[in-house]
């Protein structure tokens, strides 16, 4: 599904991933982990291509089509969904408006019919539903005035409602208590976990990876992928830090 | 006689007109006067979308209330200018918003004068131009001696579509009473580039996350005026072909 070959990619001037490699197959869930500065979230900013972030070399295939050459709105048409670390605030701007707003033009990319506010607000509903996030919080702008938590959760709630066959979750779990990362957990597993999907964790910690559990673990240093395991390997870096592992 | 003469560039008020746009508008329209009488109430929509100077003269009574709803998009050249005294415990409520593209010098230049006690005033304006436009907003607010427990405020701010465009945000205070109140704030910006990412990676296109952002920063400026779905629907059609 997802094909990173030596991946090279700048911003502002240093190169930060430096010939990465990545296979993602349909129906896998992988994990990249890495410490700090490494490139974990340099990775999903190129995918999800993000002006500022230059690819120097390499070549990214998404389904057999050039993710590089798509602009963003295009490559979430064509099924990529990105979670971000830090979810954008856009006062003004409501959750429900932009989201149908986004879905229809990803359906009308794809020559789907658009969606009528009746068949959208009950798909929005049974996502909240199942992400436990109060309507009314759908229909406040985006993000504005919501916890940690509640962004991450939010994030999960528009993945739940765009429904995308390529998720890059970049630190969803950062800032979330046991009981997020639970619920959390359990929806990237209820939207993601299917034979036709791909999911890309990008995490620093294990635990997330008690709740979704991962088919590789992959460790991110230095710009390019070090070691590749199962999920025994992310068992193993919790225990032994990422200094032993490169050692 | 004043009528007769053009300003110029020295005049403070006509700082940033466009004055070979304004020679041939002459002569000017007449100033219109209007009098909201003693606890009286007054609201206006003005749209000006053909260019053109728009003078007004308001006189707020005692415990009056006047309201302006201005949306100023059209034209090479349209400014339109209020000279507002507020008699005790009145109150003057502007709302505008002014959209320039291509070549346009728009401005909203106002002057009010509390000219005794317990008067409040408050302004809200919001820009948006693009290409080579330039928009202006002017405000001076004027405290008379003795106008005690003033209560002023003026909220500007101004986005840029393109590094051509000028957007001019001068409020200005001049006051002669020692217990009063005027907040004023000035931004200049441009349209948030994390958001707009943010946007285009849940399937917007850039236009339509343009027009989403744009909307949002105009939004709310005409709400509870009277005309406000007629406002709202012309600005947001001037939005959507500027983006």
């Amino acid at each position: 599904m997802l094909q990173i070959n030596n991946l090279h990619a700048m911003v502002g001037g240093t190169e930060i991933l430096k010939g990465l490699t990545l296979s993602l197959k349909a129906g896998e869930i992988h994990a990249i982990m890495g410490p700090n500065g490494a490139g974990k979230s340099t990775l999903s900013y190129v995918l999800g291509g993000r002006p500022g972030y230059e690819v120097t070399d390499g070549e990214v295939t998404f389904n057999g089509a050039d993710l590089l050459a798509m602009a963003p709105h295009e490559r979430a048409a064509a099924g990529l969904f990105l979670g971000f670390q830090y979810p954008v605030e856009i006062p003004g701007v409501s959750n429900v408006q932009f989201l149908r707003e986004a879905l229809n033009a990803q359906r009308k990319a794809r020559g789907q019919e658009p969606l009528s506010g009746g068949e959208f607000l009950k798909l929005a509903r049974a996502q909240a539903d199942a992400m436990g996030m109060d309507m009314e919080m759908l229909k406040r702008p985006v993000n504005v005035g919501f916890s940690g938590g509640e962004k991450k959760r939010n994030e999960m709630v528009q993945m739940g409602i765009i429904d995308p066959v390529l998720a890059i979750l970049d630190e969803t779990d950062s800032g979330l208590d046991i009981d997020a990362l639970r619920v959390v957990g359990d929806g990237i597993n209820r939207i993601m976990r299917k034979p036709d999907k791909a999911v890309l964790l990008i995490t620093h910690y294990q635990r997330l990876l008690d709740y979704v559990k991962p088919d590789f673990v992959h460790v991110l240093d230095g710009g390019r992928i070090t070691r590749t395991g199962g999920a025994e390997l992310a068992l193993e870096l919790e225990r032994e830090g990422y200094k032993e592992l490169a050692a | 006689m004043s009528a007769m003469l053009l300003p110029t560039r020295k005049d403070e008020a006509w700082r940033y007109a466009d004055l070979d746009a304004l020679a041939d508008l002459r002569p000017l329209p007449v100033v219109e006067s209007i009098v909201v009488p003693a606890g009286g109430s007054f609201s206006r929509a003005i749209v000006q979308d053909s260019g053109g100077v728009r003078q007004i003269g308001l006189v707020v009574g005692k415990g009056a209330n006047a309201r302006m709803d201005t949306l100023n998009l059209g034209g090479d050249y349209g400014r339109i200018e209020l000279d507002v005294t507020l008699h005790e415990g009145s109150h003057f409520e502007l709302r505008g918003v002014i959209l320039g593209s291509g070549e346009q010098v728009l401005e909203i230049v106002t002057a009010v004068t509390h000219a005794e006690p317990n008067a409040t005033s408050n302004q809200t304006v919001r820009t948006v131009v693009g290409g080579k436009a330039t928009g202006s907003y002017l405000g001076k607010v004027a405290v008379a001696r003795g106008a005690q427990k003033t209560d002023a405020a003026q909220s500007v701010k101004a986005m840029l579509l393109d590094r051509t465009a000028t957007a001019n945000a001068k409020p200005e205070l001049e006051i002669y009473a020692d217990d009063v109140k005027c907040a004023h704030g000035a931004t200049v910006g441009e349209l948030d580039q994390a958001a707009m990412f943010y946007l285009a990676s849940r399937g917007l296109p850039p236009a339509e996350a343009k027009q989403l952002l744009l909307q949002a920063f105009v939004a709310g400026v005409f709400e509870g005026a009277e005309d406000e779905a007629a406002l709202t629907a012309a600005a947001l059609s001037k939005l959507g072909a500027m983006v």
